[in-house]
């Protein structure tokens, strides 16, 4: 029984260690923003009192009001537009057959380990003048908004799909009889259902968006009102960085703080998306 | 850091072709297509279309302002000679012994030490272990950026423990610069790999570890008999996954040493960044990113394939 005890005690303490070393890089960002510039931090820098300076002059300095509300604007939109998106192609994909669908399917699933670092050039090109109705998005929220949609959409439509498969047929089938479109049947049938399903996705959704840094450093840096808060944080760090450690190590901190908070709250949604795959299946 | 094609995680099973009859997913209904254009439409429009379109202008040489001149594979086989994206390829093998083989290892030795006791509270600990999925690359450049600064913790840890002679800035050496950053990509998955093989040794029946101990299996057996096997699928599909990371690293590396010192980090996102933005070659870029997308897609048909044949075997 003692060895037992031991070896549990040895399980505790070896998950104790790796959760503190996934937790301790954001401690001692946070540990130095929470020092000024002329405290001359070195080593683990454990806060003796809380001093603030560093984030009132970053979020000034670094224009971090701009560039939370592009990232803002931009991870909503995306979230929305691609749920929308998402749940109509799912509830096909998850509960109808169709001309082309087995064709179709994979080739969305495809963008799930799509390197969409190979689309950025042409990107930047086509959206300086889109061809055909030749608009100017480079440097605005659509340049953002639209390719992410895109990605976003592979991911929902697996997700969503898996989900409409796994709802009874017996509900859709009874609503079927009593005459019901098949708008209906998704709108008052399946939706109210679907919520957890939903929440999940956009929560990811949004999270990936926020933290989009390839799309935004080659399609908005021209533009420092459209400027995302990751390309602000990289722009400020790059500047400042030699200058003043505490203040980007305040910038990083704001930077990762919403989607930190959302993921207090909503952590069981984070971690059954992510881990969707090998559950599923 | 976690990426947005992360997230399906092992949806590339799902690519594979189904041996398994799969029941229809419904009625046939034409219908469908009305509720599937809108979103492909956008994936067509703005994920596939710009692919096809990078491989278009790799056949190009362009400077991105004056015409474009055919050259057909010409960028091509200056990419065949070309040291410095071969040394990017290199760079990237390097990370994915970091970012993949490493945290597998690493999640594959935990789940063994945990599984031979049901450990209550790993909610608790998962909450810890996930956290680096969610933190944006750039703020975990910053946050790694400080830990290897010339006074930050590290070198601080070493120099009081009398090792101050190991101490360095670690992002600006040359032979460091790269395992450092690999370093960073391990912290990243291994927290990940962890809670999917954990969550994987929970579906293994019961009785196949009874099985084991009645038959008097040591640890290491069970681990290599019953968990091992059983977690088969999690590890094939944290391999792609975390490979594929690898292969696309580029917010990292660009917001800690940004391909330096000498090239010692440069990766080929990274390059195909440098050669569209920076040194005006977009149609040699978009060779490189071809190259880059080829390479992924056969990587992770060649790892999914394996695993198939393992478990025919």
């Amino acid at each position: 029984m003692t060895a037992g005890r031991l070896e549990r005690l040895g399980s505790y303490g070896v998950l104790t260690l790796f959760s503190l070393l996934a937790i301790y890089p954001i401690l001692s960002i946070l540990f130095l923003a929470l020092h000024k510039k002329t405290d001359l931090v070195t080593g683990f820098a454990f806060p003796t009192h809380l001093d603030l300076s560093s984030f009132k002059a970053a979020w000034t300095e670094g224009r971090f009001g701009t560039g939370f509300l592009s990232s803002f604007i931009v991870a909503a939109t995306v979230t929305v537009v691609s749920a929308v998106l998402s749940i109509g192609t799912g509830y096909a994909f998850g509960t109808m057959r169709f001309l082309g669908d087995r064709i179709v399917f994979p080739i969305i699933l495809l963008g799930i380990i799509f390197p969409y670092e190979a689309t950025v050039i042409p990107l930047y090109y086509d959206f300086q003048d889109v061809p055909l109705i030749h608009l100017h998005l480079l440097n605005t929220y659509w340049a953002l908004i639209l390719p992410q949609i895109g990605q976003s959409v592979a991911f929902g439509t697996f997700w969503m799909r898996a989900f409409f498969r796994s709802t009874p047929r017996s509900l859709i089938e009874a609503a079927r009889i009593d005459g019901a479109t098949s708008f209906g049947v998704l709108w008052r049938v399946l939706l109210p259902q679907a919520r957890p399903a939903v929440l999940t996705m956009s929560v990811l959704v949004f999270t990936y968006t926020w933290n989009e840094f390839l799309l935004a450093l080659v399609l908005v840096s021209g533009s420092q009102s459209h400027q995302t808060a990751p390309l602000g944080l990289s722009f400020f760090a790059g500047a400042v960085r030699a200058g003043d450690p505490t203040k980007v190590a305040a910038a990083a901190v704001l930077v990762a703080a919403p989607i930190l908070v959302v993921y207090l709250f909503l952590q069981r949604h984070f971690v059954r998306g992510m881990l969707a795959g090998a559950i599923k299946e | 850091m976690a990426e947005r094609q992360s997230a399906g995680a092992g949806l590339l099973r799902r690519l594979r072709p189904r041996r398994r009859d799969e029941p229809a997913p419904g009625d046939p209904r034409n219908i469908g297509w009305l509720y599937v254009l809108p979103g492909l439409a956008f994936y067509v429009l703005f994920t596939l279309a710009p692919l096809v379109h990078t491989v278009y202008y790799s056949l190009f040489s362009w400077d991105g302002l004056t015409a474009k001149t055919y050259v057909g594979l010409s960028n091509y086989s200056s990419a065949f000679v070309d040291s410095a994206l071969r040394s990017s390829f290199v760079h990237s093998a390097v990370l994915i012994a970091f970012y993949a083989v490493i945290p597998v290892i690493l999640g594959l030795l935990l789940t063994a030490a945990l599984t031979r006791h049901p450990v209550r509270g790993f909610r608790f600990f998962r909450t810890a272990l996930f956290l680096p999925q969610l933190i944006a690359g750039v703020v975990i450049a910053q946050a790694w950026t400080w830990i290897y600064d010339d006074n930050g913790p590290l070198n601080w840890a070493l120099r009081e423990v009398g090792l101050g002679s190991l101490a360095r800035p670690w992002l600006g050496d040359f032979s460091w610069a790269l395992p450092a950053i690999g370093t960073i990509g391990t912290w990243v998955t291994y927290g990940l790999c962890m809670v999917l093989f954990v969550s994987g040794v929970q579906k293994i029946p019961s009785t196949l570890y009874d099985a084991a101990r009645v038959d008097g299996a040591g640890a290491v057996r069970e681990f290599l008999a019953v968990t091992l096997p059983g977690l088969r699928g999690e590890v094939l599909v944290a391999l792609v996954l975390t490979t594929i990371n690898a292969l696309r690293s580029f917010d990292i590396v660009y917001n800690t040493a940004a391909g330096g010192p000498g090239g010692t980090t440069l990766v080929p996102s990274m390059y195909m960044y440098q050669n569209a933005f920076l040194y005006n070659k977009v149609g040699y870029a978009a060779a490189v990113a071809t190259i880059l997308a080829v390479t992924i897609f056969v990587l992770a048909a060649i790892v999914l394939r394996v695993g198939d044949r393992s478990e025919r075997a």
